[in-house]
């Protein structure tokens, strides 16, 4: 019986077990005056259940459990005898003989592997004809259990619910176990990094080429403070200096100066500059941006001047996170109580005056939070320096020669042809880990700067 | 007691005063102007950034044809007229050896311009398209358009080198435009003319699905414990903080979980649509759940109350009262959600999802691309004719986001309710 045969019996038992507990649930109820605990559907939803979740628990054991009984199954014929010891060789050639039998392979390398196969064959049957039994036999058990318990005085509405709040409460779990995911993921694999490399010539090493790793002392082309001055210039720097002023200023001209109807279609606007994906900023940065730049640096007399600068990527990064320092500058903005605005312009100050001298002053927490925000956003941005910046580690002030990022060696580590355990690989884990605890750090700084200030006013 | 002088009161209409006033009031024009100027010019550059993509991206939705002058009579193709009809006809006329009687009429017509090198790679398959919809063709003279190579191609829209324009000014009035269907119908292909965006596309749809499959039942579930159940504990405070950190966490760093985990651990395909997906639920699992949490904070508590009023258990109040009145607002989070998803680069390149896939993937465990890796993949190309193709593909990613976000106003206007 193949498995998608079994599990639309099953499902076909669970429903006749949801309208048959249905039905003689309407019956007694019609039968019985008074009030009842749980309605039809609470019956038929636990008689539902009873059949089809011991069934599907114990598919999903089989699934594991049942390779290892039909290989001992084959084990045991006369024809296994001639088997060699167990080792490679026999572990090969039973998983060829599983693949003949399932029809995965059409041809065998090991002259037994087709003798196995039809033991292997009729074996699999054997252990599918007993799940598919087991399994019905499940269903069919828990269905006339749920089914005998349909009573006027069974409350199925007490386990039904208890079974959704248990679903609930896993749903909100799966959060806890992302997020143990990423940070054991990470730290087991940069466990592994630093056990190759020590952790001070990563932290604290200037030169980062992982093109050519030196076996005896991989620490000395690994250090990470390029890539880390690189990160801090093109997203802390370069992308700050872009979105804080436009940022800002779009969300004081938005708030306090544009009429409704030009705010309508103004904040949109800003939402659709969020929502174009990084890729197209990326795409744009290179072919666009960078040889503008580069013929600006050139027309500066700067010779270094690179098609792959800091320059290019930082300001089309800044662009990018315009919108969400200016959502961000907003929203401080509006937390300003009204009476200190008010007062402001009472006394006769200009608008501009009480922006500068009495709103932005009170607000500044909130933005200052807001600015940490978009700098961890800006550096765990990928595709825009992927595309734009450069792959070589320079520590330079220069705008216009080529930097490279933390995200950028991730990818370019991660994406080459190299095997999965070398220090090039591990590298991007310990790059990935540093990240992710400095992204952390940034976003609980601001949280905390925002919500103090919240409370000052509240 | 004091010995200050009595102050005089401030003299308004006075000169200094006047010209202090006309400081101040152009002060404030400037701030003004300021702030004008930053929203226009980032209004400016979406402009160009839209404006950009869309002209060079308009060219990559057509293609160049030339008309072909054919005599496959003359060709004596060896195919027989019964296997023409169905589905064996693609294979006869291979066979029978259609490309290379193409490519001889080509060579035939323009022997001095480059012969079969002015055709792209596909044009015998454009014309085994006609020979199958007409049969006719086999036993007459007749010419059929196909595309021409890449060079030529770039060359007739304007941008090529002087070899090329000079034989698109040789060939003349025989070029023609017109609307690439295979762009929107064909997968990758090392010939810039014969790519299409069908293979990525699908494999972008398939991922959401696996996405939206995951996350929005598990986003909705959770936030509904949040905000309606949860207990004020320990506990309950770990999963928000986890929960607003992941909204945080750089989208890279999902690549590397899904990398370490999905495909390390798990031993799950690389590069396949299921991992693709999976990897994003986890990344947009959390920006549903506080969308969601914040339309369900928004019903007020007296719809709970009179639920609870006339009997309704805890999980009646909310699955039959609660969770249908913030429904809008989490349909809008969720597709907020999933248009950054499917806009998502960094961490499918990490899981494998970079290959070169030629053909559409059929299943979730099928090697697979997706729109905005398809982008970058041709954007790395050296060959000149990816230029346009890349526009064109960010082109539809933009329409796709365009639609799906307009959905998501639509729906926040049309469902939501003020209380």
């Amino acid at each position: 019986m193949s498995p998608l045969t079994l599990l639309f019996l099953i499902f076909a038992l669970g429903t006749v077990g949801w309208l048959t507990a249905r039905a003689r649930a309407v019956r007694f109820r019609l039968a019985t005056p008074g009030r009842f605990s749980s309605l039809p559907g609470h019956h038929a939803a636990f008689a539902a259940l009873c059949t089809v979740a011991p069934a599907l628990l114990f598919v999903l054991a089989w699934r594991f459990v049942s390779p290892a009984l039909v290989t001992d199954a084959v084990l045991a014929t006369p024809a296994a005898s001639a088997l060699p010891s167990p080792g490679f060789e026999r572990a090969a050639i039973l998983s060829e003989a599983r693949n003949l039998a399932h029809g995965h392979a059409y041809g065998a390398f090991h002259a037994l592997s087709p003798t196995l196969a039809p033991f292997y064959a009729a074996a699999q049957k054997r252990h599918d004809l007993i799940a598919a039994a087991i399994a019905l036999l499940l269903a069919l058990g828990g269905g006339s259990f749920a089914f005998l318990r349909v009573t006027p005085r069974f409350s199925a509405r007490t386990q039904v619910e208890r079974l959704v709040m248990g679903l609930l409460l896993a749903a909100s779990l799966i959060a806890i176990l992302t997020t143990m995911g990423i940070v054991a993921s990470l730290l087991i694999e940069s466990a592994r990094f630093f056990r190759i490399v020590p952790v001070t010539d990563f932290l604290l090493g200037t030169h980062w080429s992982p093109q050519v790793i030196d076996p005896r002392d991989p620490g000395a082309s690994l250090g990470a403070v390029p890539l880390f001055w690189g990160t801090f210039f093109i997203g802390a720097v370069i992308a700050m200096i872009v979105a804080v002023p436009f940022g800002l200023m779009s969300a004081i001209y938005l708030t306090q100066y544009a009429r409704p109807a030009t705010r309508r279609w103004m904040k949109p606007m800003l939402e659709i500059l969020a929502g174009v994906p990084t890729i197209v900023y990326g795409y744009f940065a290179a072919l666009t941006v960078a040889p503008a730049v580069r013929n600006l640096g050139v027309s500066l007399g700067i010779a270094s001047a690179s098609s792959e600068s800091a320059l290019a990527a930082g300001l089309v990064m800044g662009v990018m996170i315009i919108p969400f320092v200016s959502s961000l500058a907003d929203d401080s903005l509006a937390a300003v109580p009204a009476a200190m605005r008010d007062g402001s312009l009472a006394l006769g100050a200009t608008p501009s005056e009480t922006i500068r001298r009495v709103l932005l002053p009170a607000a500044l927490p909130g933005v200052v939070g807001g600015v940490l925000l978009a700098i961890s956003r800006a550096i765990g941005e990928t595709m825009i320096v992927v595309m734009a910046a450069s792959g070589v580690a320079t520590l330079t002030l220069n705008p216009f020669a080529s930097t490279t990022t933390v995200t950028k060696q991730i990818v370019d580590l991660l994406t080459g042809e190299a095997e999965f355990d070398s220090a090039k690989t591990l590298a991007a884990f310990a790059l990935g880990l540093t990240l992710f605890v400095v992204t952390l750090l940034f976003n609980i700084v601001a949280l905390m700067i925002v919500k103090r200030y919240r409370e000052a006013y509240e | 007691m004091s010995d200050a002088p009595p102050r005089t009161p401030t003299d308004w209409s006075g000169e200094r005063m006047q010209r202090r006033i006309a400081r101040r009031y152009r002060a404030e024009r400037r701030f003004r102007l300021l702030g004008l100027a930053a929203i226009a010019l980032s209004a400016a550059f979406l402009l160009v950034l839209l404006g950009s993509m869309l002209t060079r991206g308009i060219g990559g939705f057509t293609e160049t044809r030339i008309a072909l002058p054919l005599d496959l009579a003359a060709a004596k193709l060896a195919v027989d007229p019964a296997r023409l009809k169905g589905r064996g006809a693609d294979l006869a006329l291979a066979d029978a050896g259609l490309e290379e009687a193409v490519d001889a009429a080509a060579n035939a017509a323009w022997p001095t311009l480059g012969g079969a090198a002015l055709l792209s790679d596909g044009a015998w398959l454009r014309v085994r398209g006609a020979v199958e919809a007409d049969p006719t063709l086999l036993v007459r003279r007749a010419t059929v358009e196909v595309p021409v190579a890449s060079a030529i191609d770039i060359a007739c829209k304007g941008d090529g080198t002087p070899e090329a324009e000079a034989i698109v000014r040789a060939l003349g009035d025989q070029l023609s435009r017109g609307f690439n269907r295979d762009f929107l119908t064909a997968a990758d292909s090392t010939d810039p003319t014969r790519v299409g965006i069908w293979g990525a596309l699908k494999g972008s749809l398939m991922t959401m699905f696996v996405t939206i499959a995951l996350a929005f039942p598990v986003g909705v579930l959770a936030a509904l414990y949040l905000e309606e159940y949860a207990p004020r504990n320990r506990w309950t405070d770990l999963i928000e903080v986890s929960i607003n950190n992941l909204a945080a966490v750089p989208s890279i760093i999902f690549g590397l979980l899904g990398l370490a985990v999905f495909l390390g651990t798990f031993g799950l395909p690389r590069s396949a649509a299921i991992v693709g997906g999976l990897t994003l639920a986890l990344m947009t699992m959390p920006v549903i759940v506080i969308a969601g949490r914040n339309a369900i904070r928004a019903v007020p508590p007296s719809i709970r109350d009179a639920a609870l009023g006339v009997g309704a258990s805890p999980v009646q109040v909310v699955f039959h009262h609660v969770l249908p009145l913030a429904l809008p607002g989490i349909l809008t989070g969720t597709i907020i959600g999933v248009a950054r998803a499917l806009g998502e680069t960094a961490p499918l390149l990490l899981i494998g999802m970079r290959a070169f896939i030629a053909a559409p993937p059929d299943r979730l465990t099928d090697p697979a691309t997706v729109l905005p890796v398809q982008v970058f993949l041709w954007s790395d190309e050296v060959n000149r004719g990816f230029v346009e193709k890349t526009s064109a593909a960010i082109v539809v990613l933009l329409v796709l986001l365009l639609a799906m976000n307009g959905i998501a106003i639509y729906l926040r206007n049309r469902f939501e309710t003020r209380w």
